[in-house]
C-alpha cells in the first residue's frame, strides 16, 4: 500500500471517531468542535519540540576532526613513499 | 572464549566485499581513503571500485598510481566519460562488483573506513541484508556543521520521521553495506536524483521489508576539495518528500 493511503487512513479514521462523538454528543459539543484544533496544535507543537531536543542534543565529535588530521598525515607519509602524487590540493 | 574457538568460521568471515567510491575531483581524497582502506581492512577479501566521472584535476591518474602499489584486482578504475550523478555511478559501479557484499561510501573522508570492520561485524552478526550508518544516535555524531546545517538537518529528519516512518533515523546518510542481490533489487526500483536518492534507496528497502541494521557512525565535513551537491537543497528535499509519500 503507498504510504499516502495509510497516513490518510488514518486521518479517515479520526474524522470518523470524531463525527461519532459529535453524533453522540457524549462530550459537549462546543469541546468537539475544538478538538481537531487541539491535534493540529499539538502535532506542531511536538515537531518544534523534537527539533529544539534535537538541535540541543545534536550529536557532536569534534575529536574525530583531530583523530582525522592524524590519519591524513599518515596516509600522506606512506602515499609519498609510495611515489604517490598527493602534495597539491 | 572457548566458545569462539570452537567455531572460528563465525567469527572469520569468508565472504567478498566490494566497495564502490564514486569521485568527482577528489585526487588526493581517494589516495587518503585508499590507505585507510587497506589499512582497516587488511584480514578482509574486498576490491575497490572507483567510479570516476572525467575530473578534470587528474583522479584518474592518481587511481592508476594507486593500482601499481596495491594491484589492479584490488583496485578497478571504471571511469565514465563525463559527470552523470550519483545514482548511475552506483548503477556503474554495481555491475563491475564481484562481492557478496557492496559497500557504498564518498570519498572525501566524511566517511572514515574505520567503520567498515564494525559494518562488516554487525553484518554477520545480525545476518542483516543492509547495514545504514547513522550519526543521529549515541555513538554517532557530526563535525563541522553550523547550526543552520544542524537546523536544516533535524527540521528535515523529524519532517520524515513524523511523514514516512522509515524504520532507520540516518535518512541522508549515505555510507552503507548491502547484500549484492539486494542493492540491486533495491537500486531498480529508485528513480530520483542526487540527494534524494540515498533517502529513497533506504525507504524502499524498508517498504520491501528487507532486514536493516544500523550502526553509529561519525562525520567530519571533507577536509579537501568541494562539495558536489548542494543549491537548492530545502526545496529538492520535500520535493522528494512527496514523492515518497506517493510512491512508496
Ligand atoms: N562519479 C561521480 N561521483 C560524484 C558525483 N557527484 C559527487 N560525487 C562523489 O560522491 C561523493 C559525495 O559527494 P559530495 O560532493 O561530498 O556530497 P556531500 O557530501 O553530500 O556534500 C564524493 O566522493 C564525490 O566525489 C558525480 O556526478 N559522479
Ligand atoms: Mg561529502
Amino acid at each position: 500500500m503507498k504510504h499516502i493511503l495509510k497516513i490518510l487512513g488514518l486521518l479517515a479514521a479520526l474524522s470518523a471517531v470524531w463525527a461519532g462523538l459529535l453524533e453522540t454528543s457524549l462530550i459537549p459539543y462546543n469541546y468537539v468542535w475544538l478538538l481537531p484544533i487541539y491535534l493540529i496544535v499539538s502535532l506542531g507543537c511536538y515537531g518544534l519540540l523534537m527539533v529544539g531536543v534535537g538541535l540541543m542534543v545534536f550529536p557532536t565529535c569534534p575529536q574525530e576532526a583531530t583523530l582525522l588530521q592524524k590519519d591524513i598525515l599518515e596516509a600522506k607519509d606512506f602515499l609519498m613513499r609510495k611515489g604517490i602524487d598527493v602534495g597539491a590540493a | 572464549m572457548e566458545v569462539l574457538d570452537t567455531k572460528p568460521e563465525r567469527t572469520k568471515s569468508r565472504s567478498k566485499y566490494s566497495i564502490i567510491i564514486p569521485t568527482y575531483n577528489e585526487r588526493l581524497n581517494i589516495a587518503l581513503v585508499t590507505y585507510l582502506i587497506f589499512k582497516h581492512l587488511s584480514d578482509v577479501d574486498f576490491e575497490i571500485i572507483v567510479v570516476d566521472d572525467g575530473s578534470p584535476d587528474g583522479t584518474q591518474d592518481v587511481v592508476k598510481q594507486l593500482q601499481k602499489v596495491y594491484g589492479e584486482d584490488r583496485i578497478l578504475l571504471r571511469p565514465r566519460p563525463s559527470k552523470l550523478g550519483l545514482g548511475t555511478a552506483y548503477r556503474h559501479g554495481l555491475k563491475h562488483a564481484s562481492g557478496d557484499f557492496v559497500v557504498i561510501m564518498d570519498a572525501d573522508l566524511s566517511h572514515h573506513p574505520k567503520y567498515l570492520p564494525g559494518f562488516i561485524r554487525k553484518q554477520t552478526e545480525t545476518g542483516a541484508s543492509i547495514v545504514t550508518g547513522t550519526r543521529y544516535v549515541r555513538g554517532g555524531g557530526v563535525h563541522g556543521w553550523n547550526l543552520m546545517r544542524k537546523l536544516t538537518s533535524r527540521g528535515a529528519n523529524v519532517l520524515a520521521q513524523t511523514l514516512l516512518w522509515p524504520g532507520v533515523s540516518d535518512l541522508t546518510g549515505s555510507f552503507r553495506l548491502y547484500r549484492k542481490s539486494v542493492l540491486e533489487d533495491v537500486i531498480n526500483s529508485c528513480f530520483s536524483k542526487g540527494y534524494v536518492f540515498q533517502m529513497e534507496m533506504i525507504v524502499r528497502a524498508s517498504r520491501k521489508g528487507y532486514h536493516i541494521e544500523e550502526v553509529p557512525i561519525t562525520f567530519v565535513d571533507r577536509v579537501y576539495g568541494s562539495s558536489k551537491l548542494g543549491g537548492s537543497e530545502i526545496v529538492e528535499y520535500l520535493k522528494g518528500l512527496v514523492y515518497l509519500l506517493l510512491t512508496t
